[in-house]
Order: structure tokens, then C-alpha cells, then sequence
């Protein structure tokens, strides 16, 4: 029997983090009322031109940079076709000479997804069909907002190197955390500035030919794109093994059960006419400005992870990919920018930070670094319970102590209340000293009981096993 | 001094409107009075606004009351072509697809001619988005030459020109695509000038070919269309393709002359002139060489191919450009039971015959299999005329040719024969293609019809072009005179 492999190719859009949309100077935001951030230009009313946002170019280019592409001269082009929800009946993008070209992903596992291009490209307005079945074929009348229309946006495509549907995921949460690393975009797929389409087929293993691909459409979300690959992969197998044949098709997935189905009826070829836009002059970034974009590029997650394997070889790599998140790490850097164990900070980084961020008030990376350092000082559960208090505590670590109840305490302190416990113990202290482990967790649960809010079981442990040391050699 | 309101040109009625010798509402109103015999025999404008005129007058005259300093402009009476963008009118391009759709902003070149205190009179006709050479091309109506009522003013920018003929404005604008201001500026007998590339922003004016469209002025005299010109030329941020040169003192610079010119006389556009054009344009390069220039002849193969690049060029772009006209968001809409449906009937319906030759004609030639033999090969052409054009820049500073082969022709003589009809161009064209600015200056008649002589010069020679047509427009004078 036959096995099969997936040949998958994806192609990313995202919303670039511009403060204006691509071509005029409307905000680009999200949750406008409808038609609301529009001009003449993003409208393209009569007479109405585009100019171009330098800024979006630049995002362009750092996101190119962290893919390893080739950033080059580049030019846009007009894709012509008729849609309702673009506004000049053709769309602003680029074709065979966009800004950067080439490049690379490389996944978590090592494996290295070729990137063909990254190009700019504007978005087209938001059609919202109303009554019938919803679809815009049986619809009773749609809306359009023209708010989106004009956004800038970063098309990636990718190789068709994607052999799995877990892969195709590995890869998009891989693009994503470059995506928002290098300030390009907030990659929340849910409200539409991530948007996955996949070209997938099969062919037997060992095969190098590729077979008809059918395109899947803006699926929204990691899960479902791994639902919607898995589910067509499976089908195109199983029409191949039944002597059938695959129709080149686009498809869309249907949440509710799971299948991908075909969008249109009949398939219609494309001729978008694209022919260089007459109204941008070509965008030719200069090397130096290049050079300066990559110079001011931050260290990507792949990075990330290299620094904290060489830091900590046997580090758990779950807590590792909590660590090199864009919310974790500024946390962990400056945790081990102020001579932190690293596996300390990396422990509460990964566990007890992780849940505070996105909510973390005061709790900024500095104060997170000057908490976590009092670790040497205090119990893990205190200093849980300081990283807490943090959050909503607007005052200095010292003040923070103070209003948690802990007060700071030296080695010196620790063995004067470990002594205090030892003189009123002394029997249990003799048989401690003649080398009965057994009485220490008495004698600790003493110190405990009177000491524990201003010192750590591990510090009282410490002193007490020092003291036994001093006796004992008397 | 009311009385002569209508023989001063545009810096001396704007000189008198600013030293309070005539009022603004004085200006207008002899020139409304002037269109209102005129224009039912010309039929020149699409939309006119008595009233509005009035009160922008009377705004320009209550700014003058109260100390303001007055524009350039102030209260010269002018006309905008209907495919540029204005607030208080319609803006039609003449196409019924555009019928009643008033835009929300002004282009740049009307803000830039209303803040130096013109007054608009209203927007003048064209061939339907400034797709033709006679006019004729309207949905809405045929506008007619002042110097003969039977025969086309030129086009696209016929009813521009239309009104500068007959004074009923002062000064207008239009667009030159292909030698749309150019050709009906020497078939009414007055000046118009295509810029540089880049000189005026294109916001605001309703596309046709992007790469070849440029907006222009259109005069009774040379000093007017100087005068208009440093008002509009300039850069403008809302235009990605316009220039950031500095704008020359174009009317300061026009008595300085064209000795030390050195005059190429293109021989092949010579060649396709009728005689009493050929002539005209001979008489011309005599006139110049006696004020000094030095005149020889040059032979540009390279021109004649531009005429079948053009036509490749400018209808890709239309149809690329007129796409957004679909029915969905302004003016007309066809009825249909899909979106799909209702954007067929919408511009079956509301774009005309000419329009629609030109969308498939570009719509072909950008078509997968035919994109490298038409669009690519059109743009090689391109090159080659701009490569010609250089290599002769470095020999003369201007060149002198025909602008149109003809004087103005017969309504319904060349509307059923397009081919025919896009050879009126044929001089007008290559400049467009190269980007380089060229002027149309009145130079002699045939029969009382007009003839115009066309300067060319390299980009940016707008004020030596200036030069060479006000020295021919003076030497016509005197001659008028004896
Ligand atoms: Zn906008």
C-alpha cells in the first residue's frame, strides 16, 4: 500500500503595527464603528492617490531582516479584479519584485521552512452579508466597512517544505513570535491581523512531484488550521486511493464539522493583470538605512532560546518557551542582567510571572529582578507571594517587605533567632549536636513558628546545621 | 474701466481688482454676462454657478475691504474641466456613470488657483474622462469652436478651450494625456501648456493614463498661462509622483527673449501637417531665427512610434484606472440580481462607446499571453522615444513642431473612423511619453481657423518655453499690427 506525504505551503497576511493605514493617513485601529477611519484615498474616490508610509516599509524590512531575505529594491504593482470590497477594483500589492525575497523560518525542531517572499500589500475592506444563509451567494443584502480597507499588510510565503498539519502550526506560532519580536505586528489571529491560507497536496513518500494543490482560505486560529490540514490531507489521500483525482480548488473550513469545503461552484481562472503601479514611484531602500534596521532588530525567540540552552544546558525547554515569549522575556533578561541564578529566574519566569503578565501593573522586569533576587534571602513561597504583591504595590522592594510583613534579615539575624530557639530547646539541641537528624525538624518548626514571616525554612536550616557544625568541633 | 473688464488679460485684471480699479463682482459680471451669450451657441460647460461666482466675488472684494492682501488671482474668472475634483460643482468627466456625483475634496489644483483669488465660473466639458481629440466624446453634449460653430474645439480639453475662445473666462485648466490641452488649444487659437511630469500634483483629477496625465493651463495670452502656472506648479505631498523642483518666475523671465536658442525643427512631425499647418510652423522657425535663435532641422524617426505605444500605454492604464466605477459606492448604478450583475449593468450603461473601446482595448493588452507583446513591448517604445528625445535635448534647447496636423475639423467628420480620430495626436503624444513639458502657442490661420505651433523642450524648460512662445506670440502681434 501506498504511503503518503503533505507538501503544504503557507501564505501569512498580517497587519503590519502602523500607526496609519499604507497609502494615506487614516488610523490604522481596530473596533472603529464602520466606515468611520476613511478618506478619499482608502475610499479611492475619483482622483484620489496613493502615498506611500515609509513606516510600513520599514517594518517590511526588519521582518524580512529576522527571516534572513534578501531586502531589495522593489516596486508595487496593481492586481486587477472586481470585488465589492475593493474600492478601486484593484489592489495595491507587489509581484515580482517584492521588498524582500528569499529567507527562512527555522522551527523549534531544527527543521528549516524556506521562505519565497515577504511583500506589501494593502487590505481590502470587510463585507458583512445580512439575512439568508449569511454567505455573500445567499445573503439578503451584505454591508461593507471600509475601515480595514487600505491597512498594511505583510503577505509571507512560505516554501512548500511543511510536511504535517502540527508542522504548519509549529511554523505559523514560529512566524508569529517573529512577527510581534520585531514590533511588525500584534499577531492576534482572532481579530483578523494574522490570516492563514494553505496550499496543500499529497504525493506517495519519496515522490519529488507536486500534485494539484487546493488552496484553504483564512482560517482563524492555530487549532483550526491544524483541524482544516488534517482533514484535507486525509481526503485528498483517500480520492487518490479510490482512483479519483484532485480538482485544483479553493476551499474554506467549516468549523462546525470539521471538513473543508469548495468556496465556489465553478473554479474561474484569474488574470489579474498586474502591470506596475504608475502612481508610486519604485521603493529603493538605501543600504545604510537597511543596515540600520537590522542593527536596531531585538533578539528573536530562536535567539532567545540559544542564549538560555547556553546559559543552562539542562533547562526544561516547556519553561524555555514560556521564557522567550515577547511578554516573558524583557522579564528574563533583566532578571539575569542583575546576577540572578538564571535557573531562578527562569523558574519564576516561566511559572509564577507567566500568569501575572498581560495584568502586571507595578510588576515591572526591573522590579520582577530585585524580587526574585531576595529569593537568596527569603522562601520561594515568600517571594511568590512578594512577585503577587508587586503587581499592585507602587513603592520600593524595601516598602514592599515591609507591607508583606517580611522584614529583611541577614545571616547574622537568622543565627540569632536559631539561637534563641536552640537555648530554649536544650535537649533537642543536645541530640541535634550528637548527630540525631531526626529532632531537626522540631527544632525547625520552632524557628518557624516564631521567626517564619521574616526568614525562609532554607535559611533556618542553614544556621541551625551551622551552629551544630560550631558545637560540634568545640 | 468696466467697460474693458474683458480686454485685459489676468495680471492686469487681478492688478486692478487688488488696487480696488475694478471690483471683483465687476470682473465676474461682465464675464457672466459674456457667457450668457456665448454659451448657448458654444455649449461649453457642464456645470455653471451664476450665484456662487457672485459670492466668491464678493468675498475677494470684503477681503479687499477689510486690508487683506489678495492672491494673483484675485478675481479673474476661470474654468475648471469637469474630471478635476471640486467641492462646489459636479465632477463628471463628462460620463453619464458620474452623473450628479459631487466629490468631497478639491483636487490640489484648485485649492492652489482658489487661494489666489480666482473665481470659478464652472467646469468645462471633454471628451468622457478625457478619452478623445474633438469633444465629441461627451455623454452629456457637443461643445462647438467659437471661430466656427460647425467644427470641434479639439479635445479632451475642448471645453476649456471652448471658453478661453470666447472669453467666457479668463483662464482654465485641463489635462493633457496625449495632447489633450495641447491639440484644442491650437484648434480654438489660444495657448495651452503641458508641464513637466511631476511639475502639478495629479490629486484630485480623475485618472485616465497615470503615467502620461498632467494637469495644465490654458490662456488667451502666453503671460496668462505663466501666471496660472507658478500658481499651480509645485510639489504636493498628496501626490507620490509629483516634483519637489523649485518653482521658476515664469512670467518675469518671458521678455528675456530667445537669442542663443538653439531651435531643432522636427521634419518628420512636419511631414504629416497639412500645408497650411507645414507653413504656419515654417513661418515660425523664420520668426524665431530673426529674433536670434539658432533654427535647424532634425529628423526624430522615433516619434512616429508613438502614436501606437500611446495607444497601448494609456487605455492599460484606463482600464486599470476606470475599474473603481462599478456601481457600488457612486454614481450610477445598473440594476442586476448579483453584485456581480448590477457592476456589468452599471458600466454597460454608464460608460460610452469610446470609454469601452479603450478598457478592452487595455484590458487585452495586459492579459496573460499578450502583456510581453503589447504592455512590455509598449514600454520599450517608451524608452526609445524618451532615449530620442534626450539625444536631441543635448543638440537644441526647444523643439518646433505642428501641434496638431490639422486645423480644427468638422463635428461628425473624423467620430466614425477612431483610428483616424487618434491620429490627431500624433504630435502631441511623444511628449507625454517622455514626460517632457511642451506648449501650444497660436501661430497664423487657415481660413480663419487657428493654427498652433507646439514647442518641446527637456523636463523642466517650462520658462524657456514660456520664452520661445511669448517671442512668437509678440512677433504675431506686430505683424498684426502693420
Ligand atoms: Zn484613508
Amino acid at each position: 500500500m501506498t504511503q503518503w506525504e503533505a507538501v503544504i505551503g503557507l501564505e501569512v497576511h498580517t497587519e503590519l503595527k502602523t500607526a496609519t493605514k499604507l497609502f494615506c493617513g487614516c488610523p490604522n485601529a481596530f473596533g472603529f464603528e464602520p466606515n468611520t477611519s476613511v478618506c478619499p484615498v482608502c475610499l479611492g474616490l475619483p482622483g484620489s492617490l496613493p502615498v506611500l508610509n515609509a513606516k510600513a516599509v520599514e517594518l517590511a524590512i526588519r521582518v524580512g531582516s529576522a527571516l534572513s531575505s534578501r531586502v531589495q529594491a522593489s516596486q508595487f504593482h496593481r492586481k486587477n479584479y472586481f470585488y465589492p470590497d475593493m474600492p478601486k477594483d484593484y489592489q495595491i500589492s507587489q509581484y515580482d519584485v517584492p521588498v524582500n525575497a528569499g529567507g527562512a523560518v527555522v522551527l523549534r525542531s531544527g527543521k528549516v521552512v524556506g521562505i519565497v517572499r515577504a511583500h506589501l500589500e494593502e487590505d481590502t475592506g470587510k463585507l458583512v452579508h445580512k439575512g439568508g444563509d449569511g454567505r455573500i451567494g445567499g445573503a439578503d443584502y451584505s454591508l461593507i466597512d471600509y475601515n480595514r480597507s487600505g491597512v498594511p499588510l505583510l503577505e509571507i510565503v512560505s516554501e512548500p517544505d511543511i510536511s504535517s498539519a502540527e508542522e504548519a502550526k509549529e511554523y505559523v506560532s514560529e512566524l508569529r513570535a517573529i512577527l510581534v519580536a520585531t514590533g511588525a505586528s500584534d499577531g492576534r489571529m482572532e481579530e483578523g491581523s494574522l490570516r492563514v491560507d494553505a496550499n496543500v497536496s499529497v504525493r506517495p513518500v519519496g515522490s519529488t512531484e507536486l500534485r494539484t494543490r487546493v488552496e484553504i482560505k483564512n482560517v482563524n486560529s492555530l487549532r483550526s488550521l491544524g483541524r482544516a490540514i488534517g482533514y484535507e490531507v486525509e481526503r485528498q489521500i483517500s480520492e487518490y486511493e479510490s482512483g479519483g483525482s484532485i480538482l485544483q480548488q479553493t476551499r474554506h473550513f467549516d468549523e462546525a464539522s470539521g471538513k473543508t469545503l469548495p468556496l465556489r461552484a465553478k473554479e474561474e481562472a484569474n488574470d489579474y493583470r498586474y502591470f506596475p503601479e504608475p502612481d508610486l514611484p519604485p521603493i529603493a531602500p538605501l543600504q545604510a538605512e537597511i543596515d540600520r534596521i537590522v542593527g536596531e532588530l531585538p533578539l528573536l525567540p530562536a535567539g532567545r532560546r540559544v542564549r538560555l540552552f547556553g546559559l543552562m544546558p539542562g533547562a526544561s525547554s516547556d519553561q524555555v518557551e514560556v521564557a522567550v515569549t515577547e511578554e516573558v522575556w524583557p522579564y528574563v533578561v533583566a532578571g539575569i542582567e542583575i546576577g540572578v541564578a538564571p535557573e531562578l529566574v527562569l523558574a519564576r519566569a516561566a511559572n509564577e510571572l507567566a500568569a501575572l503578565v498581560g495584568n502586571a501593573g507595578f510588576l515591572t522586569p526591573e522590579r520582577f529582578a530585585e524580587v526574585v533576587a531576595l529569593e537568596e534571602r527569603f522562601s520561594p513561597s515568600q517571594v511568590k507571594l512578594l512577585l503577587k504583591e508587586a503587581v499592585s504595590f507602587d513603592g520600593t522592594v524595601d516598602e514592599l517587605v515591609a507591607k508583606v510583613g517580611l522584614s529583611s534579615s541577614g545571616a547574622e539575624d537568622v543565627r540569632a533567632m536559631v539561637g534563641e530557639v536552640v537555648e530554649a530547646n536544650p535537649e533537642e539541641w543536645r541530640r541535634f549536636v550528637a548527630g540525631d537528624a531526626k529532632v531537626a525538624g522540631f527544632l525547625l518548626g520552632q524557628v518557624m513558628r516564631k521567626f517564619g514571616k521574616a526568614i525562609s525554612g532554607a535559611q533556618a536550616k542553614a544556621a541551625l546545621e551551622e551552629l551544630a557544625r560550631g558545637a560540634a568541633g568545640l | 474701466m468696466t467697460d474693458g473688464i474683458l480686454t485685459l488679460d489676468a495680471g492686469a485684471l487681478s492688478a486692478a481688482v487688488r488696487s480696488g480699479e475694478v471690483t471683483a463682482v465687476e470682473a465676474v459680471e461682465a464675464y457672466l454676462a459674456q457667457v450668457a451669450v456665448q454659451e448657448p451657441e458654444v455649449d461649453a460647460f457642464l456645470s455653471l454657478d451664476a450665484d456662487a461666482a457672485i459670492a466668491a466675488a464678493e468675498a475677494v472684494d470684503r477681503a479687499r475691504a477689510s486690508g487683506a492682501a489678495l492672491g494673483p488671482l484675485a478675481g479673474v474668472p476661470v474654468a475648471f474641466k469637469d474630471n478635476l475634483c471640486t467641492t462646489a460643482f459636479p465632477t463628471t468627466a463628462a460620463s453619464k456613470i458620474l452623473e450628479g456625483w459631487v466629490p468631497p475634496y478639491n483636487a490640489t489644483v484648485v485649492d492652489r488657483v482658489l487661494a489666489a483669488g480666482a473665481i470659478a465660473i464652472g467646469k468645462t466639458n471633454l471628451d468622457e474622462f478625457a478619452m478623445g481629440s474633438s469633444t465629441e466624446n461627451s455623454g452629456y453634449k457637443i461643445t462647438r469652436n467659437p471661430h466656427d460653430l460647425d467644427r470641434v474645439p479639439g479635445g479632451s480639453s475642448g471645453g476649456s478651450a471652448a471658453v478661453i475662445a470666447s472669453r467666457m473666462a479668463l483662464l482654465a485648466l485641463g489635462s493633457d494625456t496625449g495632447g489633450s490641452i495641447r491639440q484644442p488649444a491650437s484648434l480654438s487659437g489660444i495657448v495651452g501648456l503641458k508641464p513637466t511630469y511631476g511639475r502639478v500634483s495629479r490629486y484630485g483629477l480623475l485618472a485616465y493614463a497615470s503615467s502620461l496625465d498632467q494637469i495644465g493651463p490654458m490662456a488667451a495670452t502666453v503671460k496668462d498661462a505663466a501666471l496660472m502656472a507658478e500658481v499651480i506648479f509645485g510639489h504636493d505631498p498628496m501626490d507620490a509622483t509629483s516634483l519637489r523642483a523649485p518653482i521658476p518666475a515664469l512670467v518675469n523671465a518671458l521678455m528675456e527673449g530667445v537669442t542663443s536658442f538653439r531651435v531643432g525643427l522636427v521634419s518628420d512631425l512636419l511631414e504629416v501637417a497639412s500645408p497650411a499647418v507645414a507653413s504656419a510652423v515654417g513661418r515660425a522657425a523664420a520668426t524665431l531665427a530673426q529674433l536670434g535663435a539658432k533654427v535647424e532641422t532634425i529628423s526624430i524617426p522615433e516619434l512616429a512610434l508613438g502614436l501606437p505605444a500611446y495607444y497601448v500605454v494609456a487605455p492599460a492604464e484606463a482600464s486599470s484606472n476606470l475599474a473603481r466605477y462599478d456601481g457600488v459606492r457612486y454614481g450610477f448604478r445598473g440594476n442586476g440580481e448579483t453584485a456581480e450583475e448590477m457592476m456589468v449593468a452599471s458600466r454597460s450603461e454608464g460608460f460610452g462607446d469610446e470609454v469601452k473601446r479603450r478598457i478592452m482595448l487595455g484590458t487585452y493588452a495586459l492579459s496573460a499571453g499578450y502583456y510581453d507583446a503589447f504592455y512590455l513591448r509598449a514600454q520599450r517604445v517608451r524608452s526609445l522615444v524618451r532615449t530620442a528625445f534626450q539625444e536631441a535635448y543635448s543638440r537644441f534647447d526647444l523643439l518646433l513642431s505642428p501641434t496638431s496636423p490639422t486645423t480644427a475639423f468638422k463635428i461628425g467628420e473624423r467620430s466614425e473612423d477612431p483610428v483616424e480620430m487618434y491620429r490627431s495626436d500624433v504630435c502631441t503624444i511623444p511628449s507625454n511619453l517622455s514626460g517632457d513639458p511642451a506648449i501650444s502657442v497660436p501661430f497664423g490661420d487657415e481660413d480663419g481657423l487657428p493654427i498652433g505651433v507646439q514647442l518641446m523642450g527637456p523636463a523642466l524648460s517650462e520658462e524657456r518655453l514660456l520664452r520661445a512662445a511669448f517671442a512668437l506670440e509678440s512677433a504675431r502681434a506686430e505683424e498684426g499690427e502693420r
